[in-house]
């Protein structure tokens, strides 16, 4: 009994940092529509400048707690900084440009933290004065657990007033409500959205600060958290603080319980909840079914036309450049390009659904690096060809799409995309995690092209054939009644029910066709690579992928495939760079892509492909 | 004749808000009813219900002696129920008569196919209704461009595309100028007796209301208060109060 009432409330002080993080996030997305993907940055860094003030200051009640709250307010400031020098700028773009410089931020953030903070993990300090324990029928709960158990109630009531009782709080929900109406009435918004941020990242300070002597702190906090973050704000209800809680508590709970019943299993506890959450109450526990929410096209877009002549001709160019490649350049040459081939297969693959099928997924590497997976693991245990592999990867790979994009269709727009985030965390964590099987952080060494294809360059033929084919039958596909139908449901959500179209069934046949061609072409680059390992299904990973897009443009077929070339040319580029000479051990590549990226969304915030479609317009007239 | 519409007692409220309360009335093949009253009478709500957007808290509707209270939409659709929207609703991304071959396509259930282009599917059908609403000369440019009145006739060929028997038309004519409303309700009216289609249109002009609708229903807080041939809704007392003497006193 004791042991179980133990559990319990072990479970309710988990909670409490997980509700500060959510509720920052919810509170800074409600305002300014701003997914911040660096949320977890700052939950991290809380928890790390937690760790050094606390350090550095004599030991005692108040100096603990100081730090605590010096942490919380130092994220807070940080957070200002980076939407006054940012986000303020990037308003006029559109979301997804935000959210890619909020990954941005995230990946310098990553890399900074590395060089200031060191590699190892931080085990954090005792709270003084709560550092022994109670006993409870025989079973022990440190005194630290009951005291985060009396905050985050304390905070909940602290929010709720400051929303619903000051003049400040009104002003946030009328924001989060009608932005554009607020502007009417006269209300500053620059300060109104720069003190949002100030909020929400002081409450992701100090959900990192306060969870310091339970947790400690490490460089894998920032990813971690922002997929249980998502989880909890979509079960929870968007923008409901109380539902955030609800949510928090429901989730420490369960991970608390599943640890006792299958050990490992919290993630999966996390899908069955939401899965549940998602069917008995599609707009969470205490969300209210919004009007219909989800992320227009800045522009309407031009209609549909076979590509003209000129533009052909420069396709065909580029062809026939790649065909002749073998003749003129070495074998490093090779390998970079059907890696770009590859790549921009699965770049493609995210292009469909989200452009023209208009939901926007942050976790398609769960289907890239999935697909790898399918085929690695094929070979390995059924020593089936690589024909085969290669055949049933993206197979597989639909199934999954069908079964994550069932529950994603019921939700649109930025919840989609969290949705697709949590989901493919889960995917990661469960190959992650489940080692006799995937051989987790080892990942599956030695697959290789069968026989015939094992010459570089049969199997750069080879990667070709199935890259260009896979993105020829998507572009084909766009223009048959299956990618119409697909258009027809992003442009209106009225007119399609009208004229006899399921939308909600198109849009999870749509994601099922970019499961299958993203994982065809983790099928292919499995054994490119020979090997295949946990990262290709990170949420880094697909971010790769979705930010290769968003570069090239969401608005037109080129977007994709000179986005992923860019990517792909850059991150060779940077891994070049002989940082060793300048004294430093690791290449801080995520800092060199994060500054690219915000360059980058500074500049062309169309997108690359975008940019140069509307600057030579008259030269190359892809939208008429 | 048969009857086309029959709408039986039919409720629907919002909250406490009783938007449509016990409505019945019914519509012939090849007729033009009108369903007029003030803002907020309830018009919309009624047209949603029919359509299958809303479903009634009471109440019966049959097409063709078919009950399809509470059917979704695109079911009602299927049953030959072509729609066109207070605020034009079309595709805006695609052109004008590949709107119109989507019609058709969803009408072949060929929406699935992934081996045809689209730009062969239906053109010559499309083109045909194009011609038979008056902007075929559009026919290849975005509907995102596309004049407001254009987009309306837009929809009235999309509607057609089905072979509907029955169209429900929310304000067909809003936001267009006076001669080009009375121009479409024109063709509307002549379309529907050339084909036998029963047509339910709000409206908020009388003048297109008393030229052209076979009948006129009068709606007011949700309520049915008259009905009847124009004449007979002209001369009755209780909507002149109500209704056009309201408006009188607006204008």
């Amino acid at each position: 009994m004791g042991a179980f009432i133990v559990q319990f409330l072990t479970g309710l002080s988990d909670a409490a940092s997980l509700f500060f993080v959510a509720a920052g996030l919810s509170l800074i997305f409600g305002v300014s529509r701003v997914v911040n993907m660096a949320h977890g940055s700052f939950y991290m860094v809380g928890a790390y400048v937690a760790y050094f003030v606390v350090s550095f200051l004599p030991k005692g009640i108040f100096t603990f707690w100081s730090g605590i709250i010096i942490a919380a307010l130092a994220v807070g400031v940080l957070g200002v900084i980076i939407e006054i020098l940012l986000m303020r700028r990037l308003y006029k773009a559109p979301e997804l440009f935000m959210l890619m410089a909020t990954f941005a931020v995230l990946l310098v953030i990553a890399d900074l933290s590395l060089w200031l903070f060191g590699a190892e993990d931080k085990i954090g300090p005792r709270a003084p004065g709560l550092d022994g324990s109670y006993n409870i029928m025989g079973a022990l709960i440190p005194q630290y657990d009951i005291a985060l158990i009396v905050v985050a109630p304390l905070i909940l009531i602290g929010l709720w007033l400051l929303l619903n009782k000051t003049r400040w709080g009104i002003l946030i929900r009328a924001a989060t409500e009608d932005r554009d109406m607020l502007a009417a009435l006269g209300v500053n918004q620059k300060w109104l959205f720069s003190s949002v941020f100030f909020l929400g990242s002081c409450l992701a300070g100090l959900g990192g600060a306060i969870q310091l002597p339970k947790g400690g702190a490490d460089l894998l906090m920032d990813l971690n958290v922002i997929a249980t973050a998502f989880v909890i704000v979509v079960v929870g209800g968007m923008g409901s603080i109380g539902g955030a809680f609800l949510a928090s508590v429901l989730i420490g709970e369960l991970s608390s319980f599943g640890v006792l019943v299958l050990p490992q299993s919290t993630l999966v506890m996390m899908f069955l909840v939401m899965a549940v959450v998602l069917i008995v109450r599609p707009y969470g526990l205490l969300g209210k079914p919004e009007a219909e929410e989800h992320l227009p096209p800045e522009l309407v877009e031009s209609p549909l036309r076979p590509a003209p002549l000129k533009f052909r001709l420069v396709g065909l160019g580029v062809l026939v450049v790649l065909i002749l490649l073998p003749f003129f350049a070495g074998s490093f040459q090779l390998v970079l390009f059907g890696e770009i081939a590859i790549f921009a297969l699965a770049c493609m693959s995210l292009f469909f659904m989200m452009g023209p099928g208009g939901m926007v997924s942050f976790g398609h590497a769960a289907f890239f690096g999935g697909g790898a997976y399918a085929a690695a693991l094929l070979v390995h245990y059924t020593n089936s060809p690589m024909e085969l592999a290669i055949a049933l990867a993206p197979l597989c790979m639909g199934l999954l799409a069908l079964i994550i994009g069932w529950f994603c269709v019921r939700l649109s727009g930025v919840y989609l995309a969290m949705l697709t985030l949590a989901f493919a965390q889960i995917c990661w964590s469960i190959v992650f995690q489940w080692s006799g099987f995937t051989g987790g952080d080892d990942g599956i060494l030695g697959i290789w092209p069968a026989k015939w294809a094992s010459n570089e360059v049969v199997f750069y033929y080879l990667t070709l054939l199935v890259s260009i084919g896979g993105i020829m039958i998507l572009r084909y596909l766009l223009f048959t009644p299956f990618g119409y139908t697909m258009r027809a449901c992003r442009d209106s959500h009225l007119r399609p029910d009208s004229i006899g179209i399921n939308v909600k069934r198109q849009q999870w046949f749509s994601f099922a066709v970019a499961g299958v061609f993203a994982g065809l072409a983790g099928g292919i680059y499995v054994f490119s690579k020979g090997s295949v390992f946990p990262t290709e299904m990170s949420i880094s990973r697909s971010f790769d992928i979705l930010l290769s897009v968003l570069l090239g443009g969401v608005h037109s077929m080129s977007g994709p495939l000179v986005g992923s070339t860019v990517f792909i040319w850059l991150e060779h580029q940077i891994s070049q760079i002989p940082f060793y000479k300048w004294g430093l051990q690791i290449q801080p590549w995520r800092l060199i892509l994060g500054g690219i990226y915000i360059l980058l969304v500074m500049a062309f915030p169309q997108g690359i492909a975008g940019y140069f479609g509307r600057r030579f317009e008259g030269t190359f007239s892809v939208n008429k | 004749m048969g009857v086309l519409l029959e709408v039986i007692e039919l409720h629907k409220s919002f909250g406490g808000v009783t938007a449509v309360d016990g409505v019945s009335f019914d519509l012939q093949e090849g007729h033009l009813l009108a369903m007029i009253g003030p803002n907020g009478a309830g018009k919309s709500t009624c047209f949603n219900l029919i359509n299958g957007q809303l479903r009634p808290d009471r109440g019966k509707i049959r097409i063709l002696g078919k009950d399809i209270t509470g059917m979704k939409p695109r079911h009602v659709w299927r049953l030959g129920v072509g729609r066109t929207f207070q605020v034009a609703s079309t595709f805006l991304s695609m052109t004008v008569v590949e709107n119109v071959q989507m019609v058709f396509i969803s009408s072949h259930r060929k929406l699935n196919s992934m081996t045809k282009k689209v730009s062969n599917l239906y053109r010559d059908e499309a083109m045909e209704l194009l011609k038979l609403v008056g902007v075929e000369e559009q026919w290849d440019r975005p509907c995102g461009i596309l004049a407001y009145g254009d987009l309306k006739r837009v929809e009235l060929a999309m509607a057609l595309a089905n072979n509907p028997k029955l169209l429900l038309m929310d304000e067909p004519t809003a936001g267009m100028g006076l001669k080009e409303r009375l121009k479409l309700m024109e063709l509307t009216a002549r379309i529907a007796k050339d084909r036998n289609i029963g047509v339910l249109f709000t409206e908020h002009d009388m003048d297109v209301v008393f030229s052209h609708a076979d009948f006129i229903i009068v709606l007011n807080y949700g309520k049915l208060i008259a009905r009847g041939t124009p004449t007979e809704v002209r001369d009755n007392e209780e909507v002149k109060e109500i209704y056009l003497g309201s408006c009188a006193t607006g204008t």
